[in-house]
C-alpha cells in the first residue's frame, strides 16, 4: 500500500457481466468496515459489448476515485484477456483474480485474429499472485450464470482484510430475496475456489 | 452516491422542485434521479434551448429551477442563456453543464468553463460527490442573492465517480411563485437591454468581491516552497500525488477572487496551475501578473489521472509497463436484434453519401457496416443532406441520404427537414424510430407518448409531422422486412424532391416497446457454403469457426451462431443466399 494507505482494486471486463455491481458491493463492505471509499467508472457507450472497468479506492482518506498507472493492489478480472489490456496499472506485487473464461472480440469472431494463448502462464511469471477462478461454472453450479460476478467477489474476500460476515450482509441486502440464496452460495464458492 | 445522484439530492435538500433537461452523457442521471423525489416536476424537454427556456419561465415566476445539460448541450441552449443573464432570474436559475474530457460519450471536449466569462454568469465546480450535492445548494443562494443564472459545472468523472455523501435535513418546500409584472427588466428590446446591460456589469463587481471570501475558495497552506492552483476532479488528483504541497482550491471557477490569489501566490515560492482542458484558469491568473506553470507541462487534452500530474511535474510515472503485444480491441456495436443493423446493410447497397446524425446508429460508421460518412452534432445530418445534394445538383441526385434518429428528429431535426420542403432538395431522409432515446438509456421524448414522470401524454405522430412540414414523399418501412427496405431506399433515391422513409422498428433493449425475442437461428453447416455474407453484418451473435474446406465451399469454415446472444431478428436468415440459417 502506498502513500495514505490507500488500497487500490480495479475490475476490468466486459459489458454485460456485472462489474459494476461487483464494485457497488465492494463498496458498500469497505465502507461499512469503516473505510473512506470512493470509485469510478465510464457509463454510456461502453454498455454496448465494450470494455468496462471500475476502480476502487478506499483508506483513510481517499481522494482520486482513479487509480494511478503503476499502482493497482489488486486486479480482478471477469474476462480472461481483459487482464492484459490493463498491465500498465499494475505492479510486481499486484495479486491478480482472473476468470478462467473467455468472451471473443469481434475481431475474432470474424476469423481476423486469434485470441491471446497462455494468458494465466504470463501473469503468473510476471506478477506475485494469479488466483485462476473459473467462475462461470462455479456460478452456473450455483444456478446462474450471471452470478459469476459474486464468485469472484468471494476470491477477493480471501485477499482483503474484512469480516465475511460483513460481506454476506451486503451480498444479502444488493439482491431481490429470491436470488439471495443462489448469490450467498456463488459467494462462498468464490471464496473456496 | 455518484455525483449526479448528489447533485439531484442537494438541488432538493435546497427546496427545488422544478427541472427540465434534455438526456447527455454525463449529465442523464441527475434529471433521472431528481424526478424521484417527492413533489417535484420534472421533464425531459425536446432539447436543451427548450429546456433552459422551461426554467427560465419557472424561475420568473419566482420558482427555484434547475436546467440539465451536457457540455454540447450548452451550445443549443446558448441563446437563451446569453440574455438571461440580462434579465436576470427572480427566483432561482442553476444551469448544470456536465462536461466530457477525454470524450467518452461525445462529439468534441470543449471546456464550458469559457461560457462563464463569456456569458457572465457566476461558475462553481465541486471535486467530488460531496461537494455535488453542497455547491448545488451554494449556486442556488448565490442565483437568489445576486439574481443571476448560475453554472454548476461538473466533469464525467465527478458525475460518475461514486463517494461516501453525508444527507442533510431538506429544507421545507415554500411555494413563492407569483405572476410579477416588471417589463423593463424581462422585456429584452435595445432600450431596455441597454439598462440591464449596466446591472450585468454590477453584478459582475458585487460577485468578484463575494468571491474573495467565498468559503470554497480554500487555501490550504503547507510546504511553501510550491503551491498549486487548481479546481474540481484535479484537486484530487493532485493531493493523491502531492499530499504536503499547498494549494488553493477553487469552489467557484467565475469570477476569480483576485486578492486571494494574489495573497496565495505571496506565500508560496513556485506555483502550478492544474487544470483539465484549456487553460482557463492559468490566462487569468497571468494576466494579474503573477508567474504559473501550467499548459507548458500539463496537457491541453483529455482527462487526467494521478499519474498524469505526477509524470509532468516530476518528469516520470510510477513504474509500469504495457502488454507487449496488440490487443484485440472491443469497440461497441450495434446490439443483436438492432434495427439499425437492418437499415445500415439495406441502405449500404445504393452506396450514397450518408449524412449521420447523434445516436446508437453511429456505431455503424465503422467496419463492416460502413453506414455513415459524417457526424457533426444533434440534428446536423438533415441540413448536411440538403446542403450537399444542393451543392451537387443533378450530379447528387440519388446520392446524397441523411440519418437520424427519433429523438434526434425531435431534438433539432424539424427545423432543417422544413426547409428541406421549403427550398426543395433531391435528396432523402431516412428518420430511424425505435421509439425511445437509446444511446443515453431510454429516455422518454415527445414521440413516445409518455413523460418523465410516468404518464402517458400526446403522441407526436412522425408520417402527420413530416408531412405538416411540406414532404410530398413519405413512407413507413420496417427494417427487417429486408427486400421491402431495398426496394423503398432504390425508389426514393429515384424521385425528384426530398423523400423521408420513417424506418420503424423499436429498440431492443427497450422493455415497454421491444417485440417479444424469437428463438435463436441456426446455421446449417451442411448448408453454409462460408460466404461470409451474414458476418459483414457484424452481429455480435455470429462468428467464423474454421474447418475443412468442403466440396464447392468458398473458403475453409462455416458461420455460427451464438444462441445465448442471439434474438431471432432473422435479418442473417434474410441475406443467406444458400438458405443455411433457420
Amino acid at each position: 500500500m502506498i502513500y495514505n494507505e490507500v488500497k487500490n482494486i480495479l475490475f476490468a471486463g466486459v459489458g454485460g457481466q456485472g462489474i459494476l455491481r461487483a464494485s457497488d458491493i465492494v463498496c458498500e463492505v469497505v465502507m461499512n468496515a469503516g473505510w473512506d471509499v470512493k470509485k469510478s467508472e465510464v457509463h454510456g457507450m461502453a454498455q454496448r459489448g465494450g470494455c468496462v472497468t471500475s476502480h476502487v479506492r478506499f483508506g483513510k482518506k481517499v481522494y482520486s476515485p482513479l487509480a494511478e498507472p503503476g499502482s493497482v493492489d489488486i486486479l480482478v478480472s471477469f474476462e480472461k484477456m481483459e487482464s492484459l489490456r490493463y498491465i500498465s496499472f499494475l505492479k510486481k506485487e499486484t495479486a491478480i483474480i482472473v476468470n478462467n473464461d473467455k468472451i471473443l472480440p469481434p475481431e475474432v469472431n470474424l476469423g481476423e485474429t486469434a485470441y491471446p494463448l497462455n494468458i494465466i502462464e504470463y501473469l503468473e511469471k510476471n506478477y506475485k499472485k494469479v488466483v485462476s477462478v473459473n467462475a462461470t461454472s462455479l456460478a452456473k453450479k450455483a444456478g446462474n450464470v450471471k452470478a459469476a460476478n459474486v464468485v469472484l467477489l468471494g476470491a477477493l474476500s480471501n485477499l482483503l482484510n474484512v469480516e465475511k460476515s460483513l460481506w454476506g450482509k451486503v451480498i444479502s441486502g444488493a439482491f431481490p430475496e429470491k436470488l439471495k440464496n443462489l448469490n450467498l452460495e456463488a459467494f462462498q464458492s468464490g471464496i473456496n475456489a | 452516491m455518484s455525483g449526479n445522484e448528489a447533485v439531484a439530492r442537494g438541488a432538493y435538500e435546497a427546496g427545488v422542485r422544478f427541472a427540465a433537461a434534455y438526456p447527455g452523457t454525463p449529465s442523464t442521471e441527475i434529471l433521472e434521479e431528481f424526478s424521484k423525489y417527492d413533489g417535484v416536476y420534472a421533464e425531459w424537454s425536446p432539447n436543451e434551448k427548450v429546456a433552459v427556456e422551461v426554467a427560465i419561465g419557472a424561475a420568473l415566476a419566482g420558482a427555484k429551477a434547475m436546467a440539465v445539460m451536457k457540455h454540447v448541450g450548452v451550445n443549443v441552449a446558448a441563446d437563451p442563456i446569453f440574455t438571461v443573464s440580462y434579465t436576470g432570474t427572480n427566483g432561482a436559475l442553476v444551469i448544470i453543464t456536465a462536461d466530457d474530457p477525454s470524450m467518452h460519450s461525445s462529439q468534441n471536449e470543449q471546456d464550458n468553463r469559457h461560457y462563464a466569462r463569456f456569458a457572465k454568469i457566476p461558475m462553481l465546480e465541486p471535486s467530488d460527490a460531496q461537494e455535488a450535492k453542497e455547491y448545488i445548494k451554494l449556486a442556488f443562494a448565490i442565483s437568489e442573492e445576486f439574481d443571476t443564472p448560475v453554472f454548476l459545472r461538473s466533469t464525467t468523472r465527478v458525475s460518475h465517480s461514486k463517494s461516501i455523501v453525508t444527507l442533510s435535513e431538506p429544507e421545507p418546500y415554500i411555494d413563492k411563485t407569483a405572476l410579477i409584472f416588471n417589463a423593463e427588466k424581462y422585456v429584452m428590446v435595445p432600450h431596455c437591454a441597454r439598462l440591464r446591460r449596466v446591472e450585468v456589469e454590477k453584478r459582475q463587481y458585487k460577485l468578484k468581491d463575494f468571491a474573495e471570501t467565498f468559503p470554497e475558495n480554500k487555501m490550504e497552506i503547507q510546504n511553501a516552497d510550491v503551491g498549486i492552483i487548481t479546481a474540481g476532479m484535479p484537486y484530487n488528483y493532485a493531493k493523491e500525488v502531492f499530499p504536503d504541497y499547498s494549494y488553493l482550491k477553487l469552489g467557484m471557477v467565475y469570477p476569480l477572487p483576485e486578492k486571494l490569489i494574489r495573497d496565495f501566490a505571496s506565500r508560496v515560492k513556485k506555483i502550478y496551475v492544474i487544470e483539465e482542458l484549456d487553460p482557463f484558469l492559468e490566462d487569468q491568473i497571468k494576466a494579474l501578473g503573477i508567474q504559473v506553470i501550467g499548459k507548458e507541462i500539463f496537457p491541453y487534452t483529455n482527462e487526467f489521472d494521478p499519474g498524469v500530474i505526477r509524470k509532468a511535474v516530476l518528469k516520470e510515472g510510477l513504474p509500469a509497463v504495457a502488454y507487449p503485444e496488440r490487443l484485440s480491441p472491443r469497440p461497441p456495436n450495434l446490439c443483436p436484434g438492432c434495427p439499425h443493423r437492418a437499415l445500415f446493410y439495406a441502405l449500404k447497397k445504393q452506396k450514397a453519401f450518408v449524412h449521420g446524425d447523434i445516436g446508437c446508429y453511429t456505431l455503424s460508421y465503422m467496419k463492416p457496416l460502413e453506414g455513415m460518412h459524417s457526424c457533426i452534432c444533434m440534428g446536423a445530418s438533415i441540413g448536411m443532406t440538403h446542403g450537399m445534394s444542393k451543392a451537387m445538383k443533378e450530379k447528387g441526385k440519388g446520392k446524397v441520404v441523411g440519418v437520424i434518429g427519433d429523438s434526434t428528429f425531435l431534438h433539432s431535426g424539424i427545423t432543417s427537414l422544413m426547409n428541406m420542403a421549403y427550398n426543395q432538395s433531391d435528396a432523402l431522409v431516412i428518420i430511424l424510430d425505435n421509439s425511445t432515446t437509446a444511446m443515453t438509456g431510454m429516455q422518454e421524448h415527445p414521440g413516445t407518448g409518455f413523460t418523465l414522470m410516468g404518464n402517458e401524454t400526446k403522441k407526436v405522430n412522425l408520417k402527420e409531422l413530416t408531412s405538416a412540414l411540406g414532404i410530398e414523399n413519405i413512407r413507413i418501412i420496417d427494417p427487417f422486412d429486408q427486400k421491402e427496405t431495398q426496394k423503398a431506399i432504390k425508389e426514393e433515391l429515384a424521385k425528384s424532391g426530398p423523400s423521408v422513409i420513417i424506418s420503424q422498428s423499436p429498440c431492443v433493449l427497450f422493455k415497454r416497446t421491444a417485440k417479444k425475442p424469437k428463438p435463436a437461428l441456426k446455421v446449417d453447416a451442411g448448408k453454409c457454403e462460408g460466404c461470409r455474407a451474414c458476418l459483414d453484418l457484424n452481429c455480435p451473435a455470429i462468428f467464423w469457426k474454421k474447418g475443412i474446406k468442403k466440396e464447392g465451399s468458398r473458403r475453409a469454415g462455416i458461420a455460427h451462431i451464438d444462441e445465448t446472444l442471439c434474438n431471432g431478428c432473422s435479418l442473417c436468415a434474410q441475406i443467406c443466399k444458400f438458405k443455411a440459417i433457420d
